[in-house]
């Protein structure tokens, strides 16, 4: 007898090499599954098990999981075009002439990866909103959602970065504008200006500065947090649902407790 | 290589390692209710599975999107030449609107601070969590807060004319006016959701409504010296 697709996967699954590596083996009982999950070291950050209402549209419309999508894309097309890339000045500018004229697909990856930025931004401002509405943050649920908050903010920072990164007019004057702001704080507003920028003004300094947290500081703190933002969700009993939550199945017991003593 | 057969199953009656416990139920106490459980589904690969299909497809539209449309791309910066207006990315445009209006110092300081601290303490909040329709209880104190923040909120964002920030600050403070003349005892569906909406989803609504209308002002209807344009005559 021929055997299948399935039956192929899982010798290979059973292999000596897969085992070493994966540390599970083939299998679909329920603990198999389990520790497909567990003995991963990305996938341990998820639970093994998750309520099948969670997996429903309207329950979460995804977001977070998109989130992380984009995020990847983000990853996947912004080291190719660090390839291609010099953050100097002028050379970032012709830099990114040759990336929509010379390179590849080099306008493909490029307008990708800055589509997908602007997709990033919405989607974790639509997944902060999602959370929000369905009572997401309650305990024990609290420093997740300050997590949350963190990683819009770096989201922002992430965004507002890579914007410089073109060095074309739009790039300069939107820096410029938001620049201008950080000098309104009172008393050390200046400072933190030029900390930011590396001088008085957008400059091949601030172009370089933006870079490096562009394509290094800012991807490694928000990869962190995404990692304890994950873990966390774990931890703190799964995917919030309201009528899953211990408070509310006590109170509910609770409720039928006193309505079966009414009745006797 | 291990299989299954390499083990032995044995009783372990170390009463060190695996010690056994003994429940009292005195006549007081009933044992805990356990609650109902529910239908769980195993993340590899059923959920693994569909996050996989949904990252897919975004990806196609990404890619749709990236095939159809390209990334602006203008001149090399020039310090010495101001296009006009100079526009800081969308997600900012809402602030920059605000700019528009105040002092740097608020506008870009003390709003967004105030909104970043707002947003943090939101689960650290009885209120927040409790989360109970804002006028089912103590509803004439209450109500009278609502008239004193409203009013004094209407008459900060007249006197600075923010006209843009108040149509979003009156239909909502008008939705709240419909819900306290709601219970949950009301005829339409409608008037019962909005009884039990608490004062944070009141809050969040508002501050939602306000960063959709003030960035798309921002966005789109702005334009040389940040005077009001129509979309289709100003240069986004």
């Amino acid at each position: 007898m021929a055997k299948t697709m399935d039956q192929h996967f899982d010798d290979l699954r059973e292999t000596r090499v897969w085992r070493s590596i994966f540390r599970s083996g083939a299998g679909s009982s329920t603990l198999k599954r389990a520790l497909a999950i567990q003995q991963n070291v990305f996938l341990h950050l998820f639970s093994t098990k998750v309520r099948t209402r969670m997996l429903s549209m309207s329950a979460t419309w995804y977001l977070g999981t998109l989130t992380l999508g984009v995020f990847l894309i983000l990853v996947a097309t912004g080291i190719p075009l660090m390839l291609y890339y010099h953050p100097s000045v002028p050379q970032a500018y012709a830099d990114t002439k040759d990336l929509q004229f010379v390179v590849s697909s080099g306008m493909f990856l490029r307008n990708l990866h800055r589509w997908s930025a602007h997709a990033m931004v919405f989607l974790v401002f639509a997944h902060m909103f999602k959370v929000f509405y369905r009572g997401a943050y309650r305990p024990p649920r609290e420093f997740n959602w300050v997590i949350g908050v963190i990683l819009l903010l770096m989201t922002l920072l992430l965004s507002y970065t890579g914007y410089l990164l073109p060095w074309d007019q739009l790039a300069y004057w939107a820096i410029t504008v938001g620049s201008n702001i950080a000098s309104a704080v009172p008393l050390v507003g200046e400072k933190i200006r030029f900390l930011l920028l590396g001088g008085h003004a957008v400059n091949a300094n601030a172009l370089l500065r933006f870079y490096v947290l562009h394509c290094m500081i800012l991807p490694l703190a928000a990869m962190f947090f995404v990692a304890i933002h994950f873990w966390r969700i774990r931890k703190d009993g799964g995917l919030y649902s309201h009528e899953s939550e211990p408070a509310t199945v006590r109170a509910n017991a609770a409720g039928t407790q006193v309505r079966l003593k009414e009745e006797r | 290589m291990t299989n299954s057969k390499d083990f032995i199953a044995g009783v372990d009656s170390n009463a060190k390692k695996s010690p056994r416990r003994i429940v009292f139920i005195t006549r007081r106490t009933s044992a805990q209710v356990k609650a109902e459980t529910e239908d769980q589904i195993q993340t590899f690969p059923e959920v693994l599975f569909r996050v996989a299909v949904a990252i897919q497809l975004l990806a196609i539209v990404l890619v749709w999107t990236a095939l159809l449309f390209n990334a602006p791309l203008e001149g090399i910066a020039d310090p010495s030449h101001t296009p006009n207006p100079a526009k800081a990315p969308w997600y900012f445009l809402g602030l920059q609107e605000m700019l528009h209006y105040f002092p740097p110092v608020v506008a870009g300081v003390l709003i967004p601070g105030l909104v970043v601290t707002a947003l943090i303490v939101i689960p650290y909040f009885k209120v927040n969590i409790e989360a109970e329709g804002l006028f089912l209880k103590d509803r004439h104190s209450r109500l009278l807060i609502f008239y004193v923040v409203a009013a004094a909120l209407s008459l900060f964002l007249l006197l600075f004319k923010v006209y843009v920030a108040l149509v979003p600050t009156l239909i909502v403070a008008a939705l709240m006016l419909l819900a306290a003349q709601s219970s949950p005892q009301s005829s339409s569906k409608f008037l019962r959701y909005l009884a039990a909406r608490p004062l944070s989803y009141w809050v969040m609504t508002w501050f939602l409504f306000e960063l959709v209308v003030l960035t798309a002002i921002g966005t789109f209807f702005r334009g040389p010296g940040w005077s009001f344009v129509w979309p289709w005559q100003g240069s986004l």
